[in-house]
């Protein structure tokens, strides 16, 4: 990295800037396989254009094919977009689309620490790629809900065939989403906090 | 064809409210979680290292110094108002554990200010949840 001193700073728009009230952020997790249109929906709700971070990410090259035979080891970067959404002067949301293959996502560290909660995305044309994410938010203990990007041509499963083939527990819920629109987008992540907020007042002492 | 299916997965171990507790070996053989890592600096002393989050936000308390590194003085720069790791790291093309590094030399040296997340506990805070939902609807 060298910037010289002339270059411009890379960084936000003026529109961007958080103000100087910011004083937490808070975040939720989008997850679901590729092209299922996280970073659509990220970028449908977001006051911000959505951003990409990284991570780079040495592992053991385990069941890795060496095509190279020089190393044992091999980086991985994994990219991560995301968005926001200032929610009062002092508070910001913001909202991470992850993928779906748990490989990468576990590795992030910290990832889901803390996080209010996460949004699965799912293909009805591939329901199968969301199995093992939902299996780790469960065994993490991650409350989520699914939303179903609904693809023009998908197969529509009738909501209560899907929660069987997802096994779903009853609370859990499914809605059906447009991540290309605010609106839907929203409105998903409205089912969250609902979600949530019915788990917290049932945990809340009286 | 039968469509595949899943099958349900049970949480590893129910957090009891207070510190997250490292869960003990999940069940056939699965996989403990794996320890956080904590990016080492200069300084191994064994003192607290700061737990940087992609959603701490982090302020300058100064203009860069002359004697700052390029990347110091970039982020520095981009911090005037706060900004997320997450951010940071987005806008300088550094990935999070760079800027992590970064930003562990710059809070020691109080350059910079982080303001710690808002994490979810145990018992969520409803009014938390309530604010998030009320900002939402404004959209």
């Amino acid at each position: 990295m060298d910037w010289k001193s002339s270059d411009p700073v890379p960084g936000p728009r003026a529109e961007d800037h958080l103000p100087h009230t910011a004083r937490a952020a808070v975040k939720i997790v989008i997850v679901g396989g590729f092209g299922v249109g996280k970073t659509t929906m990220v970028g449908s709700v977001s006051e911000i254009r959505p951003l990409t971070t990284e991570e780079t990410m040495t592992q053991a090259g385990v069941g890795v094919d060496d095509n190279f035979g020089s190393d044992s080891k091999t980086a991985t970067t994994v990219a991560m977009d995301f968005g926001r959404i200032s929610i009062t002067e002092q508070l910001v949301l913001y909202l991470f689309g992850t993928p779906g293959q748990e490989r990468f996502w576990f590795l992030w560290n910290g990832l889901f620490e803390g996080a209010l909660g996460a949004v699965v995305l799912l293909d009805t044309r591939r329901p199968e790629v969301s199995f093992d994410v939902i299996g780790r938010l469960e065994e993490r203990g991650v409350p989520f809900v699914v939303a179903v990007n609904s693809f023009p041509g998908a197969p529509r499963h009738p909501m209560r065939e899907l929660r069987a083939a997802l096994d779903l527990s009853d609370e859990i819920p499914i809605v059906e989403c447009d991540a290309r629109r605010r609106a839907s987008s929203r409105d998903v992540l409205m089912t969250l906090m609902h979600f949530l907020h019915s788990l917290a007042t049932a945990r809340a002492p009286v | 064809m039968t469509p595949p299916r899943r099958r349900r997965r049970d949480p590893e171990q129910q957090p009891p409210p207070g510190p997250a507790p490292a869960g003990p070996g999940g069940k056939e053989g699965e996989q403990r979680q794996p320890e956080r890592l904590y990016i080492l600096t200069g300084a191994t002393d064994g003192g607290e290292r700061a737990s940087i989050d992609l959603v701490t936000l982090i302020v300058a308390c100064a203009d860069p110094q002359p004697t700052a590194t390029p990347e110091q003085s970039a982020l520095l720069r981009l911090c005037r108002s706060p900004l997320s790791v997450a951010e940071i790291s987005a806008y300088l093309s550094l990935p999070f554990s760079v800027v992590t590094l970064l930003l562990t030399d710059l809070l020691a040296a109080e350059l910079v200010q982080a303001r710690a997340p808002v994490v979810r506990k145990a018992t969520p805070d409803r009014s938390l949840l309530e604010a998030v939902m009320h900002g939402l609807e404004k959209l």
